[in-house]
């Protein structure tokens, strides 16, 4: 795709308004095409060409657009701008950068403004990597310019372009519309492409994720990791903690580049990210962690047509960035927030509702854009992966609903939040014993050789413990935990640790809120010593309450706020293997 | 340009349809002029070239196809000035004290406009409401929109009214009001309301919209609308920060969902509105501070939940809305605890910004995360015990049992006219921890429980209690 296919503008006018949709009566438009409605030119899309009749969603309020006002086509379907600049900014649905709105017009989003997605006039060094004569295949990089400190940029060939070049520019300073690279066959290339957001971008292969995207938080990366290139899906009722845990990902995974959607949310959770990230580092480049990530905001209270818009192009980003070889994970909050959107602009349409209003199309949507996530081989021959984590917001909690539901099906990572662990402040509110995680077995080796080969072992102890926890909680809730006999109340304990130490995980403490790989497996490591050690001395007799008195176990709990967390751990086994010693008498 | 016709075809519900009309605005303001001589106002919600659909406010009685309708070519706007203060105005907008006639400084939209959330200031000032269970558990931050869930016949309009009376910041004297808007309540709760804030010269800084039980339901959907079109005038041009009070936003939802079927869009969840969510967040998200900025518009939307269900879509959609919730408990009436405020399924989002060393006390947040889970510890053995009796648990246990019933009975419980200030209610929460075993308490660290609760650990009704 260059920029515009020329197309003749065709008018027509509109003959109805109801909400966010528009009815155009004689014009001739195609179908996705990108329209301008009314005085103000509101963007809009086509969504149904129906005999003389064309339907239109608008991404702007609607309000006093009338009948007979005018509609004009542009001949181009929902495009972004892809190109240097797109690092660090923050736009609306439809990539209008906010900081430009607020410049045009304010505090509050009028309608009607206009503003590309990156900046035309800024200049950016140029560093070719191709000269005359050499062939440029699909999506190849010519050169590259540095973002910013820790990014290079690669100019690609747009996937549809190749040839053989016949002028490129020089290393110097250019703006995003000056043409750097002309090849045989008439094709230009400049720094930005323009790409339709629906339309998922092309690589060469798809390959098979065994990598995991290391996130810090113990629960994930231990219990229900997520690999890069994967899908995971995060549910919950309200309050539960799917934002959190977004944002947290958005901070923590490694990965360069972060795409963090906030689709029908809150405009204040959207200001926290912007205002948070900026003084963040980067745990990848040690740079500002605002420079890796591009924000797109459509809140409650903005159009809701611009819902799905949102979607596409955050999808959109993330493949660009991985075209040039590089990590991509992209956090959507919340993806019922499209789907809801979905159901109303298909309830105007009065079209045929499927379950609870949603329309037919719900699940084919939903796996098309968890379709865009993977690892792949990219056209200019360089492996890069987009990883996609969807937040779903269940009316009433109830995971039966059809967007929980369709979501599951095609994700393969699944963290269900809990609100009866966030109502006790036990976060991340993840169910250890409904989430689960399919990358698992694909990523075991690599746990295996790059932590420890212990890894697997010491992590299915722990589910066993936690889901034997389980059972014996409801013969607790009947005869009382004094009916156990000691082994089965010393798990019951153990499942305590791992609950309160190894699972709960404080997002708001600088040491707690991230811990490397490493330091998960030593602390979840000791926890089942403790575990093995205890149920030997219980087989020899000795009382429970004498090993819970152990001051081994008591520096258990703590250690996980310690910055000389390795020093203390060590000490803190070799501690535990002297008073078990003690307890059995063998010192 | 005002256009005008008398083409009504079919009146059903709120919703008058019209024919013949030429190029009417989607959204515009409409005045209707009865035969008997009396106006009624509305609103477009669907036009075409064919047929244009009107929504009228205060219902659809007494309309017939002899009235004139006149679109008036522009949204509704409601006259703002600063005299609105200390005035009582009805649902739309008419002065209700006898005074006069708004005199205008401006005319706005009632719909407002989306803030840009690149604008956003965020929100990091505690409000002390002088109340427990929310200063120190769920505390209210100036600029958040803060709902208390409740159900019918329990105390949140004396709750509501506890808090406007007490909310102030910390170190602050900037100037305060407060509006309050009825929707659907009756008479004698908004007197209620009226004299108290008589009685504390509220009314005096207070801005009051009353649309009643026996007024038009329809009506419902532009009061929160106007007052926060009002609240938005006062933070952004006079630097105020306004504190709205909007009860019932239940008696909101109905009327939503009254124009839903009349218009038989295929309804969502329960009858209602597919699009609620994206109609209460046109009104929840009107919360908020702007950048560069003094004023604030700080909600405490009252809502009552039918038949107690946190799950009914009002409180559903709301609570993915708001920033938290404060959830009054009936099993917590019964017991006779006031204020009935169950903390574990409550929760204010912003807390964590505006409390902590330099703003609240540095404390804050640990006590109140080991408070929380504490009494959810306590609250589960009571269900134990319900079923095995209390002889079955283990010392410790019963230690958390009792602490569920003096964190009832001492931290939330207080009056309603006692303000209780944050550093009381800190004290509080350490002395009642200060009964259990001190290994249980992994969310203090050893340091703060040094500084902060080892002073009650000599309290003589410890030990002998186990
Ligand atoms: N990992 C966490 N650590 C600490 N607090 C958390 C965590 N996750 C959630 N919370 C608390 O729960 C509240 C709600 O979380 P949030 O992510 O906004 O929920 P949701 O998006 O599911 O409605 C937050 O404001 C915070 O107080
Ligand atoms: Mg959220």
């Amino acid at each position: 795709m260059t920029c515009g296919v020329i197309n003749l503008q065709n008018k027509g006018t509109i003959y109805r308004v109801s909400g966010p949709v528009v009815t155009a009566t004689n014009i001739d438009a195609k179908m996705n095409e990108l329209v301008r409605v009314g005085k103000e030119g509101l963007f809009g899309e086509v969504i149904e060409i129906d005999y003389d009749k064309t339907i239109i969603q608008v991404y702007e309020d609607t309000s006093l657009l009338k009948p007979g006002d005018e509609v004009t086509t542009t001949g181009m379907p929902l495009s972004v701008d892809l190109g240097p600049g797109l690092l660090g900014s923050i736009y609306d649905g439809v990539q209008r950068p906010l900081p430009k709105l607020s410049q045009l017009m304010g505090e509050f989003i009028k309608r009607g403004a206009e503003s590309p997605g990156i900046d035309r006039e800024k200049k950016w060094e140029f560093f070719p990597l191709k000269k005359k004569g050499d062939k440029v295949n699909f999506g190849e990089a010519i050169g590259y310019v540095n973002e910013n400190e820790h990014t290079k940029h690669f100019i690609m060939s747009p996937p549809n372009i190749s040839g053989e070049i016949v002028e490129i520019l020089e290393k110097g300073s250019y703006s995003v519309e000056e043409v750097l690279c002309k090849l045989d066959n008439g094709a230009l290339i400049k720094m930005y492409q323009r790409w339709p957001v629906k339309v998922p971008r092309p690589f060469k292969d798809k390959m098979i994720p065994n990598v995991p995207l290391v996130t810090g938080k113990r629960i994930i990366d231990v219990l229900f990791p997520l690999a890069k290139g994967g899908t995971a899906a995060i549910p919950g009722p309200f309050g539960s903690g799917k934002t959190v845990t977004q944002q947290q990902l958005a901070k923590w995974s490694d990965t360069k580049v972060v795409v963090y959607i906030g689709c029908g949310e809150r405009g204040n959770e959207m200001i926290d990210v912007l205002t948070e990230f900026p003084k963040l580092v980067d745990p990848v480049t040690g740079g500002p962690l605002m420079d890796r990530t591009v924000l797109i905001a459509n809140t409650s209270n903005m159009p809701v047509a611009a819902r799905e818009a949102s979607i596409y192009t955050g999808i959109t980003i993330a493949e660009y960035y991985r075209d040039m070889g590089y990590d991509v994970s992209l956090m959507a909050d919340s993806t019922s927030r499209w789907a809801e959107a979905m159901r109303e602009i298909s309830s105007r349409l009065e079209e045929m509702p499927g379950e609870e209003g949603y329309p037919a199309y719900l699940s084919s949507r939903l796996s098309s854009f968890y379709e865009r996530a993977g690892i792949v081989l990219t056209l200019g021959g360089k492996i890069g992966s987009v990883t996609v984590i969807g937040a779903v917001s269940p009316p009433g909690g109830d995971f039966s609903e059809p967007v929980v539901q369709n979501t599951l099906r095609i994700t393969k990572t699944f963290w269900a939040l809990d609100s009866n662990l966030s109502q006790k402040r036990h976060f991340p509110s993840i169910n250890w014993l409904e989430s689960y995680s399919l990358y698992y077995d694909s990523l075991k080796e690599w746990f295996e050789s790059k932590v420890s080969i212990d890894w697997d072992r010491t992590r299915s102890e722990a589910m066993e413990i936690l889901q034997k926890e389980a059972e014996l909680q409801e013969i607790v809730q009947l005869v009382g935990a004094d009916a156990l006999p000691p082994d089965q109340q010393f798990l019951l304990e153990v499942a305590r640790m791992l609950r309160e130490i190894f699972l709960q995980q404080d997002s708001y403490h600088e040491v707690d809120e991230f811990h490397s790989l490493k330091r998960q497996f030593s602390l979840l490591n000791a926890i089942i010593r403790f575990s093995r050690l205890g149920n030997n001395a219980i087989e020899n007799g000795i009382e429970i309450d004498k090993i819970l008195k152990l001051e081994s176990r008591a520096e258990i709990s703590k250690v996980r706020y310690r910055k000389d967390f390795e020093n203390k751990i060590g000490s803190i086994n070799e501690t535990m293997s002297k008073e078990f010693k003690v307890l059995l008498g063998e010192e | 340009m005002v256009k005008e016709y008398k083409t009504i075809t079919s009146v059903t519900g709120p919703l008058i349809f019209l024919e013949n009309t030429e190029n009417i605005g989607y959204g515009e303001y409409v005045n209707i002029n009865l035969s008997d001589g009396s106006l009624k106002r509305g609103q477009v919600l669907d036009t075409s070239g064919k047929r244009v659909v009107v929504q009228v406010f205060e219902g659809t009685r007494n309309i017939d196809k002899n009235a004139y309708v006149k679109f008036s070519g522009d949204v509704l706007k409601i006259p703002v000035s600063y005299d609105m203060l200390g005035r009582v105005f009805s649902g739309s907008g008419d002065p209700l004290d006898g005074g006069p006639k708004v005199i205008p400084e401006a005319r706005l939209d009632i719909n407002g406009l989306p803030i840009n959330p690149y604008k956003r200031a965020p929100p990091h000032e505690f409000i002390q409401t002088g109340v427990s269970a929310i200063d120190g558990m769920n505390s209210l931050i100036r600029g958040q929109k803060l709902p208390i869930f409740s159900g019918s016949g329990l105390p949140h309009n004396q709750l509501a009214l506890q808090i406007a009376r007490q909310a102030t910041v910390l170190d602050c004297t900037e100037s305060f009001a407060v509006i309050f808007v009825a929707m659907g309540i009756t008479e004698e709760e908004a007197k209620y309301f009226i004299s108290d804030f008589e009685k504390t010269g509220a009314l005096e800084r207070g801005i009051v919209f009353l649309n009643l039980a026996s007024d038009p339901s329809i009506e419902r959907l532009i009061v929160p609308r106007i007052a926060l079109t009002t609240a938005e005038f006062f933070a952004f041009n006079y630097d105020m920060h306004m504190l709205v009070i909007m009860t019932d936003m239940t008696n909101y939802c109905e009327a939503l969902r009254e124009i839903g079927s009349a218009r038989e869009e295929v309804p969502g969840r329960r009858g209602y509105p597919g699009y609620m969510y994206t109609d209460l967040a046109s009104i929840y998200e009107r919360a908020g501070r702007i950048e560069g900025k003094n004023g604030s518009v700080t909600q405490v939307p009252i809502l009552t939940m039918p038949g107690d269900d946190i799950t009914h879509p009002i409180p559903d959609l709301s609570g993915y809305i708001t920033e938290g919730q404060i959830i009054v408990s009936r099993d917590l009436q019964r017991k006779g605890i006031y204020p009935p405020i169950d903390v574990l399924p409550s929760l204010s989002r912003l807390m964590s910004k505006g409390i902590g060393k330099d703003r609240t006390r540095e404390d804050h947040k640990s006590v109140s995360d080991q408070l929380y889970a504490a009494y959810a510890e306590g609250k589960d053995l009571r269900g134990i015990v319900s079923i095995v009796g209390k002889e079955s648990l283990s010392k410790s246990d019963k230690l958390f049992l009792d602490f569920a019933d003096d964190f009832e009975k001492r931290f939330v419980t207080q009056n309603s006219t006692e303000n209780r200030g944050i550093a009381d209610t800190l004290d509080i929460g350490w002395e009642i921890l200060s009964k259990l075993p001190e290994d249980k308490l992994l969310r203090v660290s050893d340091e703060l429980i040094g500084k902060y609760m080892r002073r009650f650990n000599n309290a003589p009704d410890k030990a002998d209690q186990i």
